[in-house]
């Protein structure tokens, strides 16, 4: 019989402020990464990796292109007679409606949780960009006795992510003795969203939370009952991109281009599924120059692209000088162009000869569609 | 309860490609790799699925294990279909008269129960040996216009290439008079292209006449359709203008992929409108390191370029590391070239490893004197080939070839 013992649950939405212009017009999952992924597919690659594949996506608003991207979850090998995927929009029943807090939601969703079998649930965002190994996470958690464990990194927190980021204090045995939010410190150990806990347990908390007009889990569940729960820290050592904002968008981005986080991210026996567009390999002109980038399928190349992402079927035309830069899928950078330290979001025109300057810490972020 | 369909595919996916040496030593020649990204067979299915046909037999025969892993189920090419879809067709066993594939008829003869379930009108039969673009529903109208028995797509070729193809005659409403299969007097300039539409109660008749015929060979060219001409049957030549590359040596299999790299070639393989499909590999983007120097080149995913890439082809998954050159080649996917290795006009097939330093293939002008003996050098799938070790022009690699040790100056 097949393994169904986790099940896990993805927030699609969480933290989509933070994102300025990227999330706009799509939810923080769908956020195109890594030149041809969109954030959503290093997270559902790692739970298929790990033997789930019951998996529900919880959306809140802007999830057309996160629905189009999914579609039957073929691609991830969630397409199931049993279990796969299943996208939970709001109002999945009378007299819910668009959910403030992680309980709220999961209380929209009460019904879906149930009807699942097995005894556990991973609960995760889509704003960190790492192979998980939830089995491990879950040998930890019965090794530890605990009723939920919680995933961080000791890791420094920049100066954007100072007042979004929850630091953990834990014991010397690993239990969670404090839940600090929005401390200011400039490191520690961060929580990361993602909550490994006993399906009852998760049923009774949200029921809990519904009568009680909780919206909060950080806040109701980690810090409130720190003390009457076994809540374990379980630590991740590999490489993660911990992405709150553009500039760390930008930044993580950029570390993709170092061979050792390609190494991490892209390991051949956990390979990381994305939707298949049947792109055309890339074409090299003749007076094409290609330094350090990641280019992906489809692309012409015949001007210069240096340090940058090139997503799926991006055009480089002669004599442009791409550098530092992220190009998303389907822009056009005209003849002559210039562009340093820019994010050019799916679509954009940059017009012959145009220059785009931005800095390192602080790109130029060019929104979906525009014409330059 | 079977749908009815107006048509239906059968493509012949059995030949063995002897031509093609080393690379079909283990895979039937359909699933050879091509342009980067495809297999051959991506061509025919995907022209079958753009022109609307949705179910397609696909016959197998030689070496058929990496062709059926790689059609599956075939949903690739959006032919898992609730009715119909693609169907891997090998030889069976039945109660009496069990055989191979004798011949392209004889296999569509053992297959008449599989067509007669969609009870079609018209039949496309197809090689999977070609690449080409075409649209098979402009050829259906063409043969109902026609009112024909058989329409045959042709091409115009060099007069003094017509003795290489099955070669048609025809009158001034392209009815065909006359077929001669690789004639040495060749009448005409319009070739066989391999793509048949018969109507299938037409097609059902003389596949059953044919086999019970001892002398035939059960083949098209050979057979079938000389007994209709001589029948008086309507057949009908379809002119296609457009690209069209057989691809059955290793001559032409090189020049097909070189011609991607061609301007002048008409063959665009990124028009969104006729789109070709293939199983798409879970690789990463490809990576260009500090050192890669690539002009005029194709490369596929998952790739690591640290070396020189000019007017050459790369698979998924090629490495070519620094100091690495390749130079009007092809290189399948998974293989590895190392450090200081030079490949030259060359096929390098899938999981080979090119060690340190080895010399591959060698440019026609540097043949000196010897110019009959300059050709494509081939490496076989899963080939290693040790440190220094020089393999010439024209070289066919079919085992590991050992490390050559160097010499202290």
């Amino acid at each position: 019989m097949m393994n169904r013992k986790i099940l896990g649950i993805v927030f699609s939405n969480m933290h989509d402020n933070t994102m300025g212009s990227l999330t706009m017009e799509r939810t923080m999952a769908s956020i195109p990464y890594g030149g041809r992924y969109r954030l959503i597919d290093f997270t559902l690659s790692s739970l298929v990796n790990s033997g789930i594949h019951d998996v529900g996506i919880i959306a809140k608003n802007n999830y057309q292109s996160l629905m189009d991207h999914l579609g039957s979850g073929k691609e991830w090998d969630l397409s199931r007679k049993n279990g796969g995927l299943c996208v939970l929009p709001p109002y999945s029943r009378s007299g819910s409606g668009v959910y403030k807090g992680r309980l709220e939601a999961l209380s929209g969703i009460l019904h879906y949780i149930k009807s699942f079998k097995g005894d556990y649930v991973v609960m995760t965002d889509c704003d960190t960009v790492a192979v998980v190994d939830y089995q491990k996470m879950l040998q930890f958690h019965e090794a530890k006795n605990a009723d939920i464990t919680v995933f961080y990194k000791s890791k420094d927190i920049t100066k954007e992510q100072r007042n979004n980021t929850t630091l953990l204090q834990m014991d010397e045995d690993g239990r969670v003795r404090d839940v600090l939010m929005d401390t200011g410190d400039k490191s520690g150990n961060a929580f990361l969203d993602k909550i490994l806990i006993r399906k009852d347990l998760l049923e009774r908390i949200v029921m809990d939370a519904a009568s009680h007009n909780k919206v909060s889990f950080t806040r109701e569940v980690l810090q409130n009952q720190k003390d009457t729960l076994r809540i374990f820290g379980y630590e991740f050592n590999g490489y993660l991109a911990d992405i709150k904002s553009v500039a760390a968008y930008y930044h993580c981005s950029m570390e993709l281009l170092n061979p050792t986080v390609r190494a991490e991210l892209f390991q051949p026996l956990r390979p990381v599924y994305t939707r298949v567009r049947d792109e055309v390999p890339v074409k090299y002109g003749i007076k094409a120059v290609a330094k350090n980038s990641m280019i992906a399928d489809g692309c012409v190349i015949q001007g210069t692209v240096e340090n940058s992402i090139i997503f799926r079927g991006v055009k480089i035309s002669k004599g442009a000088v791409v550098k530092n830069s992220i190009i998303m899928q389907g822009a056009i950078v005209g003849e002559n162009a210039n562009l340093d330290c820019v994010i050019l979001d799916r679509n954009v025109i940059l017009r012959d000869g145009r220059t785009l300057i931005g800095c390192e810490s602080y790109p130029i972020c060019i929104e979906k569609g525009a014409v330059i | 309860m079977i749908f009815k369909k107006e048509w239906i595919a059968m493509l012949l996916a059995g030949g063995q490609g002897s031509r093609l040496h080393a690379l079909t030593r283990s895979v039937a020649k359909p699933a050879v790799p091509y342009g980067g990204k495809y297999r051959i067979i991506d061509f025919p299915l995907s022209n079958c699925v753009n022109s609307g046909i949705d179910t397609v037999g696909v016959l197998t025969q030689y070496q058929p294990l990496v062709l059926n892993e790689y059609l599956g189920s075939g949903q690739p090419w959006d032919l898992d279909r609730v009715h119909g879809g693609l169907y891997v067709l090998p030889p069976y066993q039945k109660s009496s008269n069990s055989d191979w594939y004798t011949g392209t008829a004889n296999a569509i003869y053992q297959n008449i129960n599989f067509i007669e379930r969609y009870d079609p009108e018209y039949v496309v039969i197809l090689s999977g040996d070609h690449i080409y673009k075409m649209d098979y529903a402009k050829m259906l109208e063409f043969h109902k216009a026609k009112e024909a028995d058989c329409t045959i797509a042709v091409l115009e070729v060099p007069k003094e290439e017509a003795s290489r193809f099955g070669i048609m005659a025809t009158d001034e409403n392209d009815r065909i008079y006359e077929f001669a299969e690789k004639p040495k007097e060749p009448k005409s300039n319009m070739a066989s292209m391999g793509i048949y539409i018969f109507s299938w109660d037409k097609l059902r008749q003389y596949l059953i006449a044919d086999e019970e015929n001892p002398n035939s060979e059960n083949d098209f060219g050979k057979n079938i359709i000389p007994t209709m001409l001589n029948d008086g049957q309507k057949l009908y030549a379809y002119r296609f203008e457009g690209y069209w590359k057989d691809v059955g040596t290793i001559d032409s299999l090189w020049e097909a992929n070189m011609d991607l790299l061609n301007k002048s070639v008409p063959m665009n393989l990124y028009d969104d409108s006729w789109k070709i499909y293939a199983r798409n590999p879970v690789l990463p983007p490809q990576y260009m390191a500090d050192t890669a120097c690539v002009r005029d080149a194709m490369i596929s995913e998952g790739c690591y370029v640290a070396g020189e890439v000019d007017f050459s082809i790369l698979f998924a998954g090629v490495t070519v590391e620094k100091g690495a050159v390749v130079h009007d080649s092809i290189v399948m996917p998974g293989s590895v070239i190392k450090a200081g290795a030079v490949v030259e006009y060359s096929i390098v097939a899938e999981n080979t490893v090119i060690e340190e330093n080895v010399v591959i293939g060698c440019r026609p002008e540097n043949m000196r004197d010897n110019l009959e003996g300059w050709g494509v050098t081939v490496i076989g799938a899963g080939v290693t080939v040790g440190k220094n070790a020089k393999i010439p022009a024209k070289a066919m690699i079919e085992q590991d070839v050992p490390e050559v040790l160097g010499h202290d100056e």
